[in-house]
């Protein structure tokens, strides 16, 4: 008897694919909707439909072994119950692995993101940041957009992997996905990995400026790749690092920019709205005013742009404040100008900023150009600045 | 299926059968008749007539059906279930009260008590057909509601119930064949024989080999009792088609066709591939038998018969006989079994001269 239910199970396996009606190579987000409507299909008892779903799929990708698995529970719901998603005695921890997956891909599938929206992190792009990349831990999804005139601009959005103990990285080993405002560091060929890190990798800026000072350590966050015997691993499954499909990396390495583009990491997705818009006109302006005041060399008014307990490179305020008086005595003039600001709300801390621009400053007796980075903060109103240095 | 197995159950349900052959003429009339208003829809009448028929005859397994079915076309399932339950008890031997109480059990969400009674249906009669139906129905809610949980799937269950055929022939064979007690073996009968079917095209149909699963760790290989023989490529499958002469061909190409005009719904062309001497499987009649078959291909909304594994063994050179995996699919039900054709060359055509199932 269950012998040729099970030999029933496999005739619908023969639909074709649907790999070549759309022409071109389906994308991620094809796979996880054929993948979805697989499950979904189970969940309203069309075994056949399933299955037909799921083997078009593992036509494209045999890897998907989550795919591998609802097959697997397809065939066996012909002969008799099944109990849950992944019938297999035993192996339970890595079967809730896979579960968790199912259910990332299914939030995924249910609540696509509003593409006219821009997340609420992102105030302001350079011109040279032509992509900026938001992660967002909690939907197992990573958002690629494309700078329009300084705005961004939804491009796509992939499935991740993050740290098996979850986020906000604190310590080294913790196995948690840091989060903060970041920045692709380097980018790593395949050949210079191991198989481990999939199709390349990214190192990311963690820990940052704002991580240090919070003494959160730790090193080696990257985006990365998949190892080449599975198409994708459980939405916790990484030490740390942020885990693409290969196919998604690889698309993704494109338009990544080592040293310039931004990838913001929060445990909750948030869209721009009026006062966000307000709240980065303000914070221009103030900087433009800080920029102003310094040219002035009216100190007093310089340093009330950084908080109290503003600090730099083992400098608290009163050094800095120190020092800026000694410097600012011995110059007749000075010019200022900045250019290329870029501006990121900082995701674990409302009323932070992120800024970062190009600085052009030339005085009586001395001149330079550089990168720097400031954080300012919102208190009681107003900006200032927490921190300051070279970026 | 062994067929020693297959014997015994044979012989229980014929015994089992006799205390319902020998209900008399006059009562029989009676329960014709309480059928017929049941069927026009008239419950009250048919349920007032068939309760005083039983104040009469309390164990009479057809007029106690028959309440059941009433009650449940009235909505009253507890009372339903409960004259099941006492078929059952009192006959265990049939599968329609199992069936039927299935049905009931899974109207009311009951899926692991619908699920039992289906698999004492069938362990009754294996070749049960409506129940191997139900209860694959069955599977398929369970595996809906366990994915739904697994999801977290938060979904409104009062749409996605699960509609069970519900067996009202008890006796409707009976009726037209005249012999009022064989009814439950009548059914049983014609289901084992020729229901179930498949693909059209036969040999290539069956062929897709199930793709291993790719995951070399122990967690995500498919569950182990679900992994299916892999199917026999196409091309190795036709090869195993080996007739033993020549003339092989030639009968496998009209068993094709018969399968052919099944799968097309063509009852009249169906039909006259089996010769004048075709012994129906049940013993009916040749004109009841032709009714029911016409009947029964024109139920289903599609039907698809495959043949897969023929092989033909000739006695000469007009006698051979042809077994073969029959693949029935129909609009809601699948099914696979071992089937012989005794076919036989008559004016130059081989036409069927017995059907049965099994080797």
């Amino acid at each position: 008897m269950r012998i040729f239910l099970l030999l029933l199970a496999l005739a619908p396996s023969l639909h074709p694919a649907h790999a070549g009606e759309r022409g071109g190579a389906p994308g991620s987000r094809d796979l996880e909707a054929l993948l979805v409507e697989s499950m979904l299909s189970v969940s309203s008892s069309k075994l056949d439909t399933a299955l037909s779903e799921v083997d078009s799929l593992l036509k494209i990708n045999p890897k998907f072994k989550l795919a591998q698995l609802i097959r697997g529970d397809v065939l066996l719901a012909r002969a008799r119950p099944l109990d849950t998603l992944g019938n297999v005695p035993g192996a339970e921890e890595r079967l809730e692995d896979f579960r968790d997956e199912a259910r990332a891909r299914l939030q995924r599938f249910n609540e696509q993101p509003p593409t006219a929206l821009a997340p609420k992190f992102l105030w302001q792009l350079n011109e040279q940041q032509r992509h900026a990349i938001v992660v967002d831990t909690s939907k197992s999804s990573l958002y690629l957009y494309e700078n329009v005139n300084g705005q961004p601009r939804y491009v796509a959005d992939y499935y991740i992997s993050t740290g098996k103990k979850g986020a906000e990285k604190i310590a080294e080993g913790d196995q948690k996905t840091p989060l903060g405002v970041y920045f692709v560091n380097a980018s790593l060929p395949r050949s210079k990995l191991t198989d481990f890190y999939g199709s390349g990798a990214y190192p990311l800026s963690y820990p940052n400026e704002w991580d240090r000072r919070h003494g959160r350590n730790g090193h080696g966050i990257w985006l990365h790749g998949t190892p080449s015997d599975t198409y994708s691993r459980p939405p916790r499954a990484s030490n740390g690092c942020v885990v693409l499909s290969n196919d998604d990396l690889e698309s993704l390495g494109k338009v990544l920019q080592a040293g310039v583009t931004p990838v913001i990491i929060t445990s909750q997705m948030d869209w721009s709205g009026e006062q966000d818009q307000a709240e980065r006109a303000a914070l221009l302006r103030e900087i433009e005013q800080w920029r102003a005041d310094w040219a002035s060399l009216d100190t007093s008014r310089y340093l009330e742009h950084y908080a109290q307990n503003f600090s730099s490179g083992g400098m608290d305020f009163s050094a800095w404040a120190q020092q800026k008086k000694q410097v600012n005595a011995a110059k007749s003039w000075i010019k200022v100008s900045i250019s290329n600001i870029s501006a990121f709300a900082y995701p674990t801390q409302p009323g932070l900023v992120v800024v970062s621009f190009e600085q052009d400053y030339s005085s009586s007796n001395l001149s330079n150009r550089m990168k720097k980075r400031q954080y300012w903060m919102k208190h009681n109103d107003r900006w200032q600045i927490v921190y300051e240095g070279a970026a | 299926m062994k067929m020693l197995n297959r014997l015994k159950l044979y012989l229980a349900l014929c015994a089992g059968s006799l205390l319902l052959v020998f209900t008399p003429a006059a009562f029989a009339d009676e329960i014709q008749d309480i059928n017929k208003l049941f069927r026009q829809g008239q419950q009250e009448q048919a349920l007032g007539r068939v309760n005083s028929y039983l104040a009469g005859k309390p164990k009479d397994a057809q007029a106690r059906f028959l309440k059941g079915l009433i009650l449940t076309e009235q909505g009253k399932s507890g009372d339903a279930i409960r004259v099941f339950s006492g078929l059952t008890e009192d006959y265990p031997e049939l599968p329609e009260p199992y069936n039927n109480l299935a049905v009931l059990y899974a109207s009311q969400g009951q899926y692991d008590k619908a699920k039992i009674a289906l698999e004492m249906a069938i362990r009754t009669h294996p070749s049960y057909a409506t129940a191997h139906e139900n209860l694959g129905d069955i599977y398929a809610k369970m595996a809906s509601q366990a994915y739904d949980r697994a999801l977290q799937l938060d979904r409104n269950n009062a749409a996605t119930q699960t509609k069970l055929a519900l067996i009202k022939d008890l006796f409707s064979g009976a009726a037209k064949s005249g012999k009022p007690g064989v009814a439950p073996l009548t059914e049983a009968a014609t289901v084992a024989a020729p229901q179930p079917a498949a693909e059209p095209a036969p040999a290539a149909a069956v062929a897709a080999p199930a793709p291993a699963p790719v995951e070399e760790k122990p967690a995500a290989a498919a569950p182990a009792p679900s992994v299916p023989e892999p199917a026999v490529p196409a091309a190795k499958q036709a090869a195993a088609i080996k007739p033993t002469d020549g003339n092989g061909n030639e009968v496998l190409k009209v068993v094709r066709e018969w399968a052919a005009a099944w799968s097309s719904k063509d009852a009249k062309r169906y039909l006259a591939f089996y010769s004048v001497d075709f012994r129906a499987p049940g013993g009916e009649k040749r004109s009841d038998w032709e009714a029911q078959r016409r009947e029964r291909i024109a139920g289903p909304k599609t039907i698809s018969v495959g043949i897969k594994d023929a092989r033909v063994k000739f006695s000469d050179s007009t006698h051979a006989s042809v077994s073969f995996k029959q693949i029935y699919r129909a609009s809601h039900l699948h099914n696979v079994s071992s089937k012989t054709l005794v076919m036989v060359k008559s004016s130059g055509s081989w036409l069927i001269q017995e059907e049965r199932s099994g080797k």
